[in-house]
């Protein structure tokens, strides 16, 4: 690798120009031939995640997820936005897109998945040190506005065509407002909240359990909203790696200049989009006080 | 060193900023505060004091003064850039972080000025929550709780939610939740400064209540320098980080330390603040019941009052007697005072307020009679030493103005029945145009 860059180098003199692109990719050689191994763990768990995902929700027949969703949306938002879903879901089953908009919702929910187990604990320390924050940050602002097709050239180098590459993508774009809303929440809660935790004796771990992570809440949950909308906003690049869904039919909509197929498999996303959304939206206001609102009722009525 | 203060802070300072201990080294030297601001901020500045158990210890201040500061460093929040504290007699500065914990949940709990309460959490499981991390079992916590919210008045909303309570209620549970973990110390810091007025001082009311009934320690923050006057056993008033005056309520207000001072403890209502033992004179027209008919109406000749206080063994307050009841009883021949004696007509204690001394002042020609409490008259109190100490000038006290009732029957007749039923008596006698007594009805009477 030393002997690559110092060839780099040496063109460097001969050209006058900077030869980035080849010390990366001389890195990535570097990593494909002697990290294989690692890559084909990764590439296995990442598949078989999916694979799962994607059996419990493209298996049952189409009416059967719709009613599940329906519910979901009657229980989290009540009756016009399941009335919505409706509507909705049987537009995607009516133009033909109900299979690829499942293994869309699996790519979804496991590169989201994914990125939150990695985002969470990354927010909870930079939020506790200020020098892992000044470190991560930068790193952050790198992930979210490299351009994410980039992702995919070395995504498909170390984990070859299919539903990987595009996961894995997507959870390097879908990364940052993880760390950054958690980070942020759990700098925002009341100081004097977490100082009342201290004076009274309580341990860094019994604060963050019982103070931090339960004030910071509905912040960290307006991060799992921003992760879950920027994965679905992969799909369609990670149709191009080719990750069954709705991404791959907006690819050859695009290459065959089919505008009715891109627009059916577009609308069908934005559809998944609102959906999305919605829910994780309402989730992300205190749980509690949905719970309060039928407490208090309760009592009133008592 | 020992164990005799609940709470001992010595030399303690406290600098934010890149360069503490540079900036500490160049105080240290004679450096003031402005002179190296550039290297950080010193909030606190070789503070010393000692806070004694079962006291109430109010560090006053305006904001800015390093009183927030000053008392985090109390219980470990803040990590005092130089200096030693101690509580409960254990060392707390620069301990490792699990002993500092056991410290907090044993010996020392706060109360927040905006009550720090959990939000998603219960009243009851709010003010548990001292317990919970004590790590007692729930059962138990909870029957605890109960009766510290009971105490505080807080019964039956412990299943409400802090949002659903007003500020003062919170408050309370706040208090809860620091009364519960049953420490030696109670720390607050501007507990009651959010608090709207009413309910402020309802909320320092039960807090003196509450302090007497549990003898904790408490050391209280507060801007509020009547606040300070009214909770405080001792003050210790604090401006730019250093400490500038530690004493009672009374020798701040009387003797303050500087002009800051001065300035600060003007506007006070003094009526609030001076107690009757602060301002009292020594008891002038006073006999003794053994004394007998005679030597009463001596002292009342001699004082030209129509009124003396009456002691029995051990300078007990047994009443006063007026001047035509003695009269009577000398002429009639009597050698025992008692049927004239009559309910002293207004008594306080030594730590009485002057605000309760109007009342009984107005009510009766009398010095108001202070006594301790076995009921020995330690002092009076005459209305004109009770205007000059709210007017904050020394009175010219004689024994003229300390007494307020004068007499009612003229000199010469206390003489010639003196003279008349008894030994001699050779004091002068006095013609009716010198008897101050008479002409001063008027004056004498308002003052």
């Amino acid at each position: 690798m030393i002997a690559v860059m110092n060839a780099g180098w040496d063109r460097f003199l001969d050209t006058g120009r900077i030869p980035l692109g080849k010390w990366v990719e001389s890195v990535e050689t570097f990593v494909t031939t002697n990290l294989s191994g690692l890559f084909d763990v990764i590439r296995a768990v990442f598949k078989g995640l999916y694979d799962a995902v994607d059996t419990v929700f493209a298996g049952p027949p189409f009416w059967v997820m719709i009613l599940i969703l329906v519910l979901a949306g009657l229980w989290v938002r009540g009756w016009k936005f399941a009335l919505g879903t409706l509507a909705g879901l049987l537009l995607v089953v009516g133009v033909s897109q109900w299979e690829n908009a499942m293994h869309t919702l699996a790519l979804v929910i496991v590169a989201s998945l994914i990125a939150l187990i990695i985002a969470l604990p990354l927010g909870i320390l930079t939020a506790r040190s200020d020098t892992a924050s000044a470190i991560v940050r930068p790193v952050l602002d790198f992930l979210q506005t490299m351009p994410a097709f980039v992702y995919l050239i070395p995504a498909l180098v170390l984990f070859r065509v299919g539903v990987v590459p595009g996961i894995v993508a997507t959870i390097m774009f879908a990364l940052a407002p993880g760390v950054r809303f958690t980070e942020l929440g759990i700098r925002g809660v009341d100081r004097e909240v977490v100082e009342a935790g201290h004076a009274f004796g309580a341990s860094p771990g019994r604060i963050l359990r019982q103070i931090q992570l339960p004030l910071a809440m509905p912040t960290i949950m307006a991060g799992v909203n921003q992760v879950i909308m920027l994965s679905l906003s992969m799909v369609v690049i990670a149709g191009m790696v080719g990750a069954e869904g709705l991404g791959t039919d907006v690819v050859s909509g695009l290459t065959q200049l089919n505008t009715g197929l891109g627009v059916e498999a577009g609308i069908s996303v934005v559809i998944l989009a609102v959906y999305l959304d919605r829910m994780t939206a309402a989730l992300a206001k205190p749980r509690q006080r949905r719970f309060l609102a039928k407490r208090t009722a309760a009592a009133s009525a008592a | 060193m020992s164990h005799n203060f609940a709470v001992e802070a010595s030399s303690l300072y406290k600098i934010f900023g890149k360069k503490p201990r540079e900036a500490l080294n160049r105080m240290r030297s004679g450096a003031s505060r402005d002179e190296i601001a550039a290297l950080g901020t010193a909030a606190v500045i070789d503070a010393s004091f000692e806070v004694l158990p079962g006291e109430i210890f109010v560090v006053m201040g305006l904001s800015g003064s390093g009183k927030s500061t000053l008392i985090r460093m109390l219980n470990g929040l803040l990590e005092p850039t130089s200096g030693s504290v101690r509580v409960m007699g254990s060392e707390i500065a620069g301990i490792p972080a699990p002993k500092l914990r056991d410290i907090r949940r044993k010996s020392v709990s706060m109360v927040f000025q905006h009550f720090a309460l959990l939000p998603h959490r219960t009243v009851l499981d709010n003010a548990a929550y001292a317990l919970e991390i004590q790590g007692m079992p729930a059962a138990e916590r909870r029957e605890r709780t109960m009766k510290i919210l009971d105490r505080v008045g807080l019964a039956g909303w412990e299943h409400k939610l802090p949002g659903q309570l007003s500020g003062g209620m919170q408050q309370r549970v706040g208090l809860a939740r620091a009364l519960a973990a049953d420490t030696d110390v109670l720390l607050m810091d501007e507990a009651f400064s959010a608090l709207d007025p009413l309910i402020r001082r309802e909320m320092q009311e039960q807090l003196v209540d509450l302090q007497r009934e549990l003898g904790k320690t408490i050391i209280f923050i507060t801007h509020d320098l009547n606040e300070a006057m009214f909770l405080g056993d001792r003050i210790a008033v604090m401006r730019d980080g250093r400490i500038v005056q530690v004493g009672t309520p009374d020798e701040i207000l009387t003797d303050p330390a500087n002009d800051y001072v001065a300035q600060f403890v003007h506007d006070v209502d003094r009526a609030r603040v001076l107690t009757a033992e602060g301002v009292m004179e020594a008891p002038h027209a006073v006999v003794q019941l053994s004394a007998g008919p005679r030597a009463a109406l001596r002292v009342m000749r001699d004082a030209q009052t129509s009124t003396v206080f009456v002691l029995g063994p051990g300078r007990t307050l047994l009443g006063v007697v007026r001047d035509a009841d003695v009269l009577n009883l000398v002429r009639s021949g009597a050698r025992d005072l008692s049927p004239a004696l009559q309910q002293a007509a207004a008594t306080v204690t030594r730590d009485a307020l002057l605000i309760d001394l109007f009342e009984p002042a107005a009510e009766s020609p009398l010095p108001v009679a202070v006594v301790d409490d076995q009921n020995r008259l330690v002092g009076t109190v005459p209305r004109v030493t009770l205007l000059a100490a709210l007017a904050n000038v020394q009175p010219v006290i004689t024994a003229e103005n300390a007494i307020i009732a004068p007499a009612t029957v003229p000199v010469e007749v206390i003489t010639e029945t003196l003279r008349a039923t008894g030994g001699p008596d050779n004091v002068p006698t006095r013609t009716p145009g010198d008897a101050p007594g008479s002409a001063r009805t008027n004056t004498g009477g308002r003052a």
